[in-house]
């Protein structure tokens, strides 16, 4: 700090600080600019290690065999250290599916629109809750099923319908049907 | 610093000196917790529940130092590690027991500890630093608590680092992608208990650090005491040695025979049984439970059903999940702003009738039915009163706080500490 004790010194100060940046200002800007950018340009390795690995992040796609269920039944698989149900519904529960297609939900979908054209029997969707992310009940015969007929979280009770549609309770939105989903034969599905 | 009678640390042996004149850590300590720190003579037994606060941290730190020698954080191994060490490691059992329970207990100190501050008023001025520290601690300890629960990779631990992590999946854009950083894949896997292990091992010296500025700005106002009345003169204190050293000590003896007995004869009571079952990601236990310690703060998470928007147009607002995530921090990030929302100069609650009624039928009840509700089944019923106290908890705070303080009419307050003591009013000294 200067003194402000001499009147002309006082003003010499006033005119230097009226006049252009100084060289001195110049270059602390630019050594703490240039330190910042450092810094944060090291940050960035430090925020991104913690991503998904190379590993993880290949796209692991799953070939799943589902001649062996029946109409009713349904099957837990893995995908991406997801669980998947993969059920298939009878006559019934697809018309108890369309019945419903034009209730009012939070998340309004029809049933055609969560299964593949002309497989609306097979029903693939992601086990992970749309709340806090916990597997349904509803899938393995006399798990409860919910108020609607089809799965029940038991976490912070959301239920779901028979088309895995978010009915009641916290959940946000449906149960996940994966856009990576196709079959390859009429036995054998795909995921990823 | 301190008040102007505090007594002068004066070495009296000449190694001490020497060691003083090079570095002051004698002095240091002798005017944080010796003779050299004059503290209110009428302190209660709440007022041992920081020092028992730091205690229940160092034997965590001490125990899971041990544990971290014998446990694998895999997620094949980590479960068996634990087994391990309770059944092969040599006193396993115990040091793992300790652990748990010494988990449970820090709580309970901290939670009684809080009390103390909310109900005497200790976070008012000149205090509100002390206070937000403690926040800060409180914080801390409870991302530490979760952390650690993850490790053994149980069924509870597992669902514990799914749910908690989803919490994050409720910000709008972002909430998905952070959630996956957060985890280091799509679910908890083993990217996601490795880091967990490196940051359950860090968060403790870290609330360490943060204690130390704790009581870096308790030393300066100096302790509060049950009336609320500044100290004025020196007969309104004693030295902190050996009047509260012994008394803290009498109470460190109490709390470690309570911390045995739950260790030795009931070491599994606070924790939950499922964690016994190693963690499957296909299928989530029919009932999930935090540790006692999160029950009021998820009973407010889960007390949000349906989302917040304009009736019967279906716009949303905000969805019942986001709200739910956001009420819950906010109940906790509330005592942030608690200094600046009750503005009642009387500290103590015992001169504040009004305060008094709120807190012993309102904010406890509230609190209390809150944690019921947290451990309950979400069922209709329980949902209902978990609204209805949640609603309470944050109106305690927001509203009922703000509004008592302008219209209650305080109790007289005694004239000093020592008159409240001695009901003879303080001695007008000379200078
Ligand atoms: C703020 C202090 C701490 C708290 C609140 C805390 C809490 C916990 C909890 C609740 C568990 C799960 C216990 C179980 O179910 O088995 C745990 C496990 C563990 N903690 Fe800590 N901890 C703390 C400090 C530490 C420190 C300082 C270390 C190591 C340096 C550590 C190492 C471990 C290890 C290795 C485990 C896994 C073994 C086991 O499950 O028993 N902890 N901790
Ligand atoms: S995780 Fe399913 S209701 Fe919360």
């Amino acid at each position: 700090m200067r003194k402000p004790a001499e009147p002309a010194v006082a003003k010499e100060a006033a005119v230097a600080a009226v006049e252009e940046p100084r060289r001195r200002d110049f270059i602390h800007i630019a050594t703490v600019s240039f330190a910042g950018v450092g810094t944060a340009a090291a940050a960035v390795p430090m925020l991104t290690q913690m991503s998904a690995s190379a590993d993880v992040r290949a796209l692991a796609s799953i070939e799943v065999d589902v001649s062996a269920i029946e109409p009713g039944q349904a099957i837990k698989t893995m995908w991406r250290k997801q669980p998947v149900f993969v059920s298939r519904l009878t006559p019934e529960k697809i018309a108890e599916a369309k019945k419903d297609d034009n209730a009012p939900m939070r998340d309004p979908q029809t049933l055609e629109e969560r299964t593949l054209p002309n497989r609306e029997e097979w029903l693939v969707m992601l086990a992970v809750c749309t709340h806090l992310g916990c597997v349904p009940t509803g899938a393995a015969q006399g798990e409860p099923k919910g108020d609607f007929d089809g799965y029940f979280c038991p976490c912070h009770g959301s239920h779901y319908d028979v088309a895995g549609r978010i009915r009641k309770g916290p959940a946000p939105t449906n149960l996940v049907v994966p856009e990576e989903l196709s079959f390859v034969s009429d036995t054998v599905i795909k995921i990823g | 610093m301190s008040f102007p009678w505090a007594q002068e640390y004066k070495p009296k042996h000449p190694l001490m000196q020497w060691f003083d004149e090079r570095l002051p850590l004698p002095r240091l300590v002798y005017n944080s917790v010796g003779a050299g720190y004059p503290t209110p003579r009428n302190l209660n037994y709440f007022w041992n529940f920081g020092s028992l606060a730091g205690l229940a941290l160092v034997i965590q730190i001490v125990t899971g130092v041990v544990l971290a020698m014998h446990y694998y954080s895999t997620v094949d191994g980590a479960f068996n590690s634990v087994e391990h060490i309770m059944r092969n490691v040599n006193s396993g059992w115990l040091i793992r027991y300790a652990h748990m329970n010494g988990a449970s207990f820090f709580f309970i100190v901290v939670y009684i500890h809080m009390f103390r501050g909310l109900y005497f008023g200790s976070y008012k001025a000149p205090r509100e630093m002390i206070w937000l520290l403690g926040v800060v601690i409180f914080l801390l300890m409870m991302a530490t608590g979760f952390l650690g629960y993850v490790l053994p990779w149980g069924q509870m631990s597992f669902w514990a680092a799914q749910v908690i992590t989803g919490f994050f999946s409720a910000i709008p854009l972002v909430g998905e992608p952070l959630r996956q950083w957060l985890l280091g894949g799509f679910a908890p896997d083993q990217a996601t208990l490795s880091r967990f292990f490196s940051l359950h091992y860090l968060l403790p010296f870290v609330i360490a650090g943060v204690i130390i500025l704790h009581i870096w700005a308790l030393h300066i106002p100096g302790s509060s005491n049950p009336t609320g009345v500044p100290v004025k003169k020196e007969e309104d204190t004693v030295p902190f040695h050996p009047y509260y050293t012994a008394k803290d000590g009498f109470g460190v003896g109490v709390f470690l025979i309570a911390f045995v007995i739950m260790t030795f004869f009931a070491p599994n009571f606070m924790g939950h049984p499922d964690n016994y079952i190693p963690a499957n990601p296909l299928s989530t236990p029919a009932h999930i439970v935090p540790e006692w310690y999160y029950w009021p703060f998820y009973a407010i998470l889960r007390a949000f059903t349906v989302d917040f928007g304009i009736p019967f147009t279906g716009i949303v607002i905000i969805p019942a999940k986001l709200m739910g995530v956001l009420a819950m921090f906010g109940s906790i990030l509330l005592f942030f702003f608690l200094p600046w929302l009750d503005t009642s100069p009387v500290r103590s609650g015992h001169y504040r009738p009004l305060f008094k009624k709120f807190f012993w039928f309102g904010l406890i009840p509230s609190v209390i039915i809150l944690s019921i509700c947290g451990v309950m089944e979400a069922t209709t019923t329980w949902l209902i009163l978990a609204q209805i106290s949640g609603a309470y908890y944050f109106a305690h705070f927001l509203i009922i706080l703000p509004l008592i303080s302008r219209i209650e009419k305080p109790l007289p307050l005694p004239g000093s500490i020592t008159e409240a003591v001695t009901g003879k009013p303080l001695k007008e000294a000379a200078a």
